[in-house]
Parts: C-alpha cells; sequence; structure tokens
C-alpha cells in the first residue's frame, strides 16, 4: 500500500479529532459563560503576525492579575477597611479582566463593587473569594484549551 | 488645507491616510495596553504604547510632530488621564481620546470639558477604533478654519468645540466625506489666501509646534486682558504680544483653548457650587475627594467671594477652585491670581491648602516648589493653568521642559534582574523629584517590577513588557532596549521569535535565560523546565537553535522543527515505543512530568488527544524518518519501517489508555507488516 496515502489518512484523521476537541473545548467556554465576545475580538488579532496573541495576552493578564490580588488581599485585612482603595484595585482588575473576556470574574468583581460601595466589608471578603476562584478556574480552562490548540500548529 | 497636504504633514504611510496614522496609547494596565496596542494596529495605524504617562508626555514633547492622536485611559497611577489629556491639548494641540472601564457620564463630560476629543468605554471594541482618525482631520481643518476666519471676530469658538463634540455625527466617514472636506477645504483656502502669505506658510510646510511656555502665556493673558476677554481677537492679541515667530494661528488656537477652559471652569464651579448647597458636599465622589482634603472650607470661602466686577475674572476665580483638583497648586493660583480682593490671609490658608493636597496628590510637586511659585504671583499678572502646576514649576526652576527629558532610566529597562530595577528607579525618582517638574520621570511601575514573574517564549517578552512599562515604537525600542526583548513586543511579531520555524527552541533558549533570573514559573515555562529535567541527556539539546531535536537511548526523534514544547514532550510520551518498555517508559516519563509541575499534569488528563496529536505530529508533513540516524536499540531497529510504526499509533490512538504489551505491538506490526 502506499505509504504516503496512508500518512495522508492517517494525519486526516488525527486532525479532524484534534480540530473536534478544540472547537468542542472553545465552544463550552463561552456556553457555560466563562468566556465573553471581547475573546473574539482577541481571537480576531491572532494572524499569521502574531499566532499566539491570544494566549500571550492571557498569559499577561494573569500575571499582572496577581499583583492585583494580592493588593487587593493586602487591603482587605487593613482595618479600618478602605473601601476607596478597594474599589480602586477592583476597578483596575475589573478592567484587564473585561479586557480578556473573562465573564464570570467580571460580573463577581462587579458583585465586589457593589459591596465597596455599601461599604460591606465582610461581603466584600466574601465576593473576593469568589473572584478568586473564578479567576483560577478561567485560568485553568484556558490553559487546558491553549494547551490543545498548540498542538494543532504544525 | 487640503486632505493631502494633511497627508503630507503626517509621518509615517501617508498615502493611505488613515493608515500609518501615528498614535500614542497610554495605559497602565499592561493587559489593556496590549490588547489596545494590538487592535490599533490591526487597524494599520503607527502605534506606541506606553503605560506611564509622564514616558508619553515626555515623547510628546521631545518631538511634536511624531504623533498625530494619542488614547489615553482615565485611571493611571502615575498622572491621572484628564491631566495629561490638558496638557497635551494645550501644549501640543493633539486630539486626545479618553478610554475608561467606568462608563460614568460624569467622567464622560469631565473628559469633555477637559478638551477630550472622544471618550471609550473599556473593553475597546475595533469598531471603535477604526473611526478615530475623524479627529485628527477635524483637528486640521479647524486650524486651517482659524486662518481664515480670524480676521473676523468672535468665530474662533465657533464649531471648532474641541472638547464639545464628543462622539462624531461623522460616523460614517468614508470616500464622500473626504471629498466633502476637500471642498471645503478648498473654500478655506481661497479665504486664507487673502489673509497673506501666513496662510500659505502653514498650509505647505510642516510647522513647528508652538510650546506655551509660561513666559509667552503670560504675555497672552496680559494681552486678552487688555482688550477684554470678551472682545480679544487673535490678531489683535498677536500684535500686542509682540513675540517674534508667533503666528496669528498660533494665537487663535490657543485663545479658543483659553475661552474653553474658562467656559468650562465657570461651569464646573456653577455646577459645584450648586452641589455644595444643595448636598452639603458629601454626596459625590467628586465632593467626596474635595471634601477629603483639608482646607476645602477655605476654597469654599474663597469661592463664596465671587462677586467681582469682572464677570469673566470671577468665574475664573471660582470655577479655578473647583475645576481642578488634579492641579491643587493651580488651582489656588488662579484664585489668588486672578482676584485683587484676596488677601495674604486667603494666600496663606491656600498655601496650607496647597501642601495637604499636594499631599493627596503625590505625583504633582513637593513642597518647595510650589512656595516658590506661589511667590512669584503677586508680581504676575494672571497664570492660566492649563494643566498643571508643573509647567509653572519648571520655569521657576530654570527649566522649561527639559528637566522632563529623563533618561527614563532605561538601562533598568533591560531587567537583568528585576529586584535591581527599582533600586535604580527610585534614586531617580528623588533625583527627580528634587529638580524636575514630574517626579516620576523615572518611574517604571516600580511595584510591578517587584512581582513579576517570567514566563518563557513569548511570554517573556509579555512579562517583561508588563514589568518595563514600555514603549513599542520601532525607534524608541531600537535605542534602548534589549533586542531580545522589545522587538518582538512590537505587534507581538518580532522577527526574531516568528521567523525562527522553531519556535520551542528559540523560546527555550530564552527560558534558559529566564530561568536563571528568575525563580517564579508559570505554566508555560514549566512545560519547558520538566521536559529539561526530564532527560538529561537532553538538556543540552532543548537550548540548541535549530532542532528540537530530542536524543535518548530508547526514542528516535527527527521531525520536530516547528513542533511546539508541549509536543515535543508529548512526543516523548509516545515516542518511546520501544518495543520492550514502551508502555513502561510512557508512564515513567509520565510520573516524571506530574511531578514537576501541578499545570503540566492537566497535559496528562489529555494524554488520549495528545496520542492522536502525536501520531499526528509524528507525521507532521515532514521527513518522517523513524527508522534511521540515533537510534540506539529502539523499537525502529527491530526492523519495521515507517508505516509500520504508522499503523501502530493508530492502533494505540484506537485503544486510547489501554496498556499494550509488547505482544500486541509485535502481532500487529506483524501483520500490517505482512501486509505490505
Amino acid at each position: 500500500m502506499d505509504k504516503s496515502l496512508l500518512n495522508f489518512i492517517s494525519q486526516a484523521y488525527m486532525d479532524r479529532n484534534l480540530q473536534r476537541q478544540i472547537a468542542y473545548t472553545r465552544k463550552s467556554l463561552f456556553d457555560q459563560g466563562y468566556l465573553d465576545e471581547q475573546f473574539i475580538q482577541l481571537e480576531d488579532l491572532q494572524d499569521d503576525a502574531n499566532p499566539n496573541f491570544v494566549e500571550e495576552i492571557v498569559t499577561l493578564f494573569y500575571s499582572d492579575s496577581a499583583r492585583l490580588i494580592r493588593n487587593i488581599e493586602q487591603a482587605l485585612e487593613n482595618n479600618p477597611t478602605d473601601f476607596d482603595r478597594l474599589d480602586d484595585f477592583m476597578h483596575q482588575f475589573k478592567g484587564s479582566s473585561s479586557s480578556i473576556g473573562a465573564k464570570k470574574v467580571k460580573s463577581e468583581c462587579t458583585q465586589f463593587r457593589e459591596y465597596c460601595k455599601a461599604g460591606n466589608a465582610e461581603g466584600c471578603i466574601r465576593t473576593f473569594q469568589q473572584v478568586k476562584q473564578e479567576h483560577a478556574t478561567l485560568r485553568r480552562k484556558l490553559e487546558t484549551y491553549f494547551q490543545l490548540a498548540r498542538q494543532s500548529d504544525v | 488645507m487640503t486632505v493631502e497636504e494633511i497627508r503630507g504633514r503626517l509621518g509615517g504611510e501617508t498615502d493611505r491616510f488613515p493608515v500609518g496614522m501615528r498614535v500614542l496609547a497610554v495605559d497602565d494596565d499592561p493587559t489593556c495596553l496590549i490588547l489596545l496596542d494590538g487592535l490599533l494596529r490591526k487597524c494599520q495605524y503607527q502605534v506606541t504604547s506606553t503605560s506611564q504617562a509622564k514616558t508619553a508626555l515626555r515623547m510628546l514633547r521631545e518631538n511634536q510632530n511624531r504623533f498625530d492622536l494619542v488614547i489615553s485611559d482615565v485611571h493611571m497611577p502615575d498622572m491621572d488621564g484628564f491631566k495629561l489629556l490638558e496638557h497635551v491639548g494645550l501644549e501640543m494641540d493633539l486630539p486626545v481620546i479618553m478610554l475608561s472601564a467606568n462608563s460614568d457620564p460624569k467622567l464622560v463630560m469631565k473628559g469633555i470639558t477637559h478638551g477630550a476629543c472622544d471618550y471609550l468605554v473599556k473593553p475597546v471594541r475595533i469598531e471603535e477604533l477604526r473611526n478615530i482618525w475623524q479627529h485628527v482631520i477635524r483637528r486640521k481643518k479647524c486650524e486651517a478654519k482659524h486662518e481664515s476666519k480670524s480676521t473676523t471676530k468672535g468665530k474662533n469658538r465657533h464649531g471648532n468645540g474641541e472638547g464639545e463634540q464628543g462622539p462624531s455625527p461623522t460616523d460614517n466617514m468614508d470616500q464622500n466625506g473626504k471629498i466633502n472636506r476637500k471642498r471645503k477645504d478648498d473654500e478655506e483656502e481661497e479665504d486664507g489666501e487673502e489673509n497673506g502669505s501666513e496662510n500659505e506658510d502653514t498650509g505647505t510646510q510642516k510647522k513647528p509646534r508652538v510650546v506655551w511656555s509660561i513666559e509667552l502665556h503670560r504675555k497672552f493673558v496680559a494681552a486678552v486682558n487688555q482688550l477684554g476677554i470678551e472682545k480679544a481677537v487673535p490678531k489683535r492679541v498677536l500684535d500686542l504680544m509682540n513675540v517674534e515667530g508667533l503666528t496669528r494661528e498660533n494665537v487663535a488656537s490657543h485663545l479658543q483653548k483659553y475661552r474653553l477652559y474658562l467656559k468650562r471652569i465657570s461651569s464646573v464651579a456653577t455646577q459645584q457650587a450648586n452641589m455644595v448647597a444643595a448636598l452639603g458636599g458629601t454626596d459625590s465622589s467628586y465632593m467626596r475627594s474635595l471634601s477629603s482634603l483639608d482646607g476645602f472650607g477655605d476654597f469654599r470661602t474663597l469661592a463664596g467671594q465671587g462677586r467681582y466686577p469682572n464677570p469673566a475674572l470671577s468665574s475664573y476665580q471660582t470655577g479655578g477652585i473647583f475645576g481642578r483638583l488634579n492641579s491643587p497648586a493651580g488651582v489656588s493660583l488662579h484664585s489668588l491670581s486672578s482676584s485683587a480682593l484676596i488677601q495674604p490671609s486667603h494666600a496663606h490658608n491656600l498655601s496650607n491648602s496647597l501642601n495637604t493636597l499636594e499631599k493627596f496628590q503625590p505625583v504633582v510637586l513637593p513642597e518647595k516648589q510650589n512656595t516658590s511659585s506661589f511667590q512669584r504671583i503677586p508680581t504676575s499678572l494672571e497664570f492660566d493653568s492649563p494643566g498643571d502646576p508643573t509647567i509653572f514649576t519648571s520655569v521657576g526652576n530654570a527649566s522649561l521642559f527639559a528637566d522632563n527629558r529623563a533618561p527614563l532610566g532605561i538601562s533598568s529597562n533591560s531587567l537583568p534582574s528585576a529586584s535591581v530595577t527599582p533600586l535604580i528607579l527610585q534614586g531617580n525618582l528623588q533625583q527627580m523629584q528634587s529638580g524636575g517638574v514630574f517626579g516620576n520621570q523615572s518611574s517604571l511601575k516600580v511595584g510591578s517590577l517587584n512581582s513579576k514573574p517570567f514566563n518563557t517564549g513569548v511570554a517573556v517578552q509579555i512579562s517583561r513588557f508588563s514589568s518595563n512599562s514600555l514603549l513599542l515604537s520601532e525607534p524608541f525600542n531600537h535605542d534602548l532596549l534589549p533586542p531580545n526583548s522589545m522587538r518582538s513586543i512590537n505587534s507581538l511579531s518580532g522577527p526574531h521569535i516568528r521567523n525562527n520555524p522553531d519556535d520551542f527552541s528559540a523560546m527555550s533558549a530564552i527560558s534558559s535565560h529566564m530561568e536563571d533570573a528568575r525563580g517564579e514559573i508559570q505554566y508555560q515555562t514549566g512545560l519547558v523546565g520538566d521536559v529539561r529535567n526530564m532527560n538529561q541527556a537532553m538538556d543540552k539539546r532543548w537550548g540548541e537553535h535549530n532542532q528540537a531535536y530530542v536524543q535518548n537511548p530508547n526514542m528516535v526523534f527527527s521531525t520536530l522543527n516547528s513542533m511546539a514544547p508541549t509536543k515535543g514532550v508529548v512526543n516523548l510520551l509516545s515516542q518511546n515505543v520501544d518495543q520492550n518498555n514502551g508502555v513502561f517508559r510512557r508512564e515513567t516519563n509520565t510520573s516524571l512530568v506530574s511531578q514537576s509541575n501541578s499545570s503540566v499534569s492537566t497535559l496528562l488528563q489529555h494524554s488520549g488527544v495528545e496520542k492522536s496529536a502525536i501520531d499526528s505530529k509524528m507525521r507532521s508533513g515532514e521527513d518522517y524518518i523513524l527508522e534511521q540516524t540515533k537510534t540506539q536499540g529502539g523499537f525502529v531497529h527491530n526492523g519495521y519501517d515507517s508505516l509500520d510504526e504508522l499503523m501502530n499509533s493508530m492502533i494505540k490512538r484506537e485503544q486510547r489508555g489501554a496498556m499494550l504489551t509488547d505482544g500486541e505491538f509485535g502481532f500487529d506490526a506483524y501483520t500490517f507488516g505482512s501486509c505490505l
């Protein structure tokens, strides 16, 4: 049998499998509300000149937001609570979360800011746990997704 | 001025304006900045990005003709976006677009009153950015209009509304719009010619932007006051000023801005006065910040005294108090200078307030500078502090804008180790504050430097970018930044990464640097690191450039030219098809991987998928040479040719995760082999 034909067939089969997996993973991120259409804007910016743009910007977001999270945690430990400062940090955090389309993270941020405005420290602390959780969950999911996607880059 | 002339004045690719329009993007958030940068590049603008407002201002001042448009975030740590806006508007006369995650109408209003030509809400969409070039054209046309209409009184404020346009009605600008403008331009050209050679000069040549120094502005204000603010006409103001090289157009545009400023102050003052009266000053956040300042009472007192014979002056004064929280020194200077009724005691109170305010806005000025400019006030007529006391103090220190041009401590950008740079920066900071205008001139976001993990590959560049608050423009980078980092940031397509077919090896090369410099490792790094750790024999290999050629006594690799680290690892897993211990090795490697980095373990969860990926990689269209070179007693050596390997892999994929015995291997191979 022709080797190259077998090569071709098997490769096509593998590729299709992988692509399906990638597409499914991506779609579920949207369906489950982890990402919103802003993420598509990021994807639109990815092209031959910037083949890894999405992953790069997400990576950047996660390294930068780690700093913000630390700031917020420290601020939450202060007594009395400086709500202005908290709100300030969260405003930044929300801004960059929304820039990558982190939908659930963003909505937790909004919730947090409500508590800030209300001066509710306990609410802030609780909500911030949610923020961190969503932040971490999204990170895991995106990592998985990127690993898959990378495999299809030849 | 025709569109062609506008194009002629613009740098870069001018034939296809708005393509190549030079935009300066300022945002302290690195994620947003890189997104903005990417979006702008997609619109084919020529983008320079920085996360420091001060850097932005410096760049703008260094070369007034370097940019056509500025986009800036509102909320920045080193300088308020509105302050930057004022500076740019008054000093450089460039259109400025504000950007914020906050869509509060009050902020939008603030943007408008401060002279922004547009206000965008984050996250920004590319459609919104496609139209921003209209602001550049509009402004150029407004300047042209000044020329033709400056002889007629009172038309200066009309229709040019820098700050008053907000969202443009001409959103559907297309070729038609340009043609319309061109016709209008032609008409203006005709008018302009009547005014004499001045127009021709400005129309056909690049005119250097006028920097409104404090002396110049003082003369200007003196002239305006002499004529009366309502009656001041550019030509007469120009004559009164008697400054060589100043054109009527310069005066006209400055006058327009001045009037806008006065208007804004008075309207804000009225607004604030109402709020104060109605709400007792505690309601809005604006008031909150006001009340948080000591000496607020002093301001209010002064405001209360605002019944002066000259209505313009009075509004000027009261407005000055409220209109500019961001430039408290400027505020009080206004109040002092314009009111003849201010008593020394008030001056004292104000100076106290000033100092307190100055603490509130640490970026502004150290005390001594405030005082010095303070003392000058009684002798001078009026200061318009367009943005900022910083202008005053720079003059006071006998250095107009030279102080601003600190080298930015660029050497510290190169980040040999992040821990060193904050010290350098802080040193610079102190120097700056004593001598310079912008104390944080060299600020490179010290805080962020401390905690930046280094990532591999392109991620490395990203992290450097974020911790450096950088300038992504080509010229700037070439001079000042380490070659292997910033250039690849430029549109994230720096040649040195992209052209390298082996992304992985490039990344790994960098990672080998990075790992030395940084302890913290993100998952990408971790991946690479793990691979390196996994097999000593491979250790050196990863550092090589051309081929991610992995050598292992039991493995055979060849075609890994363009594989990413993941694939590399995965290939390790799969390629252990040594007949004797293929499965075992896979598991061994697996466990190694899992120990190293938890994030890598996600890889394992998808081992099934990866298997198929592996296989597809194995025949990635390149030379599929399993059986030769460097095999040392591997599976292949036993005589199976490439096709058999192929079929085996297919089988493996079919039996995801299932344990394959040697027997099975052999059997299948044999079966297939016999068919061929």
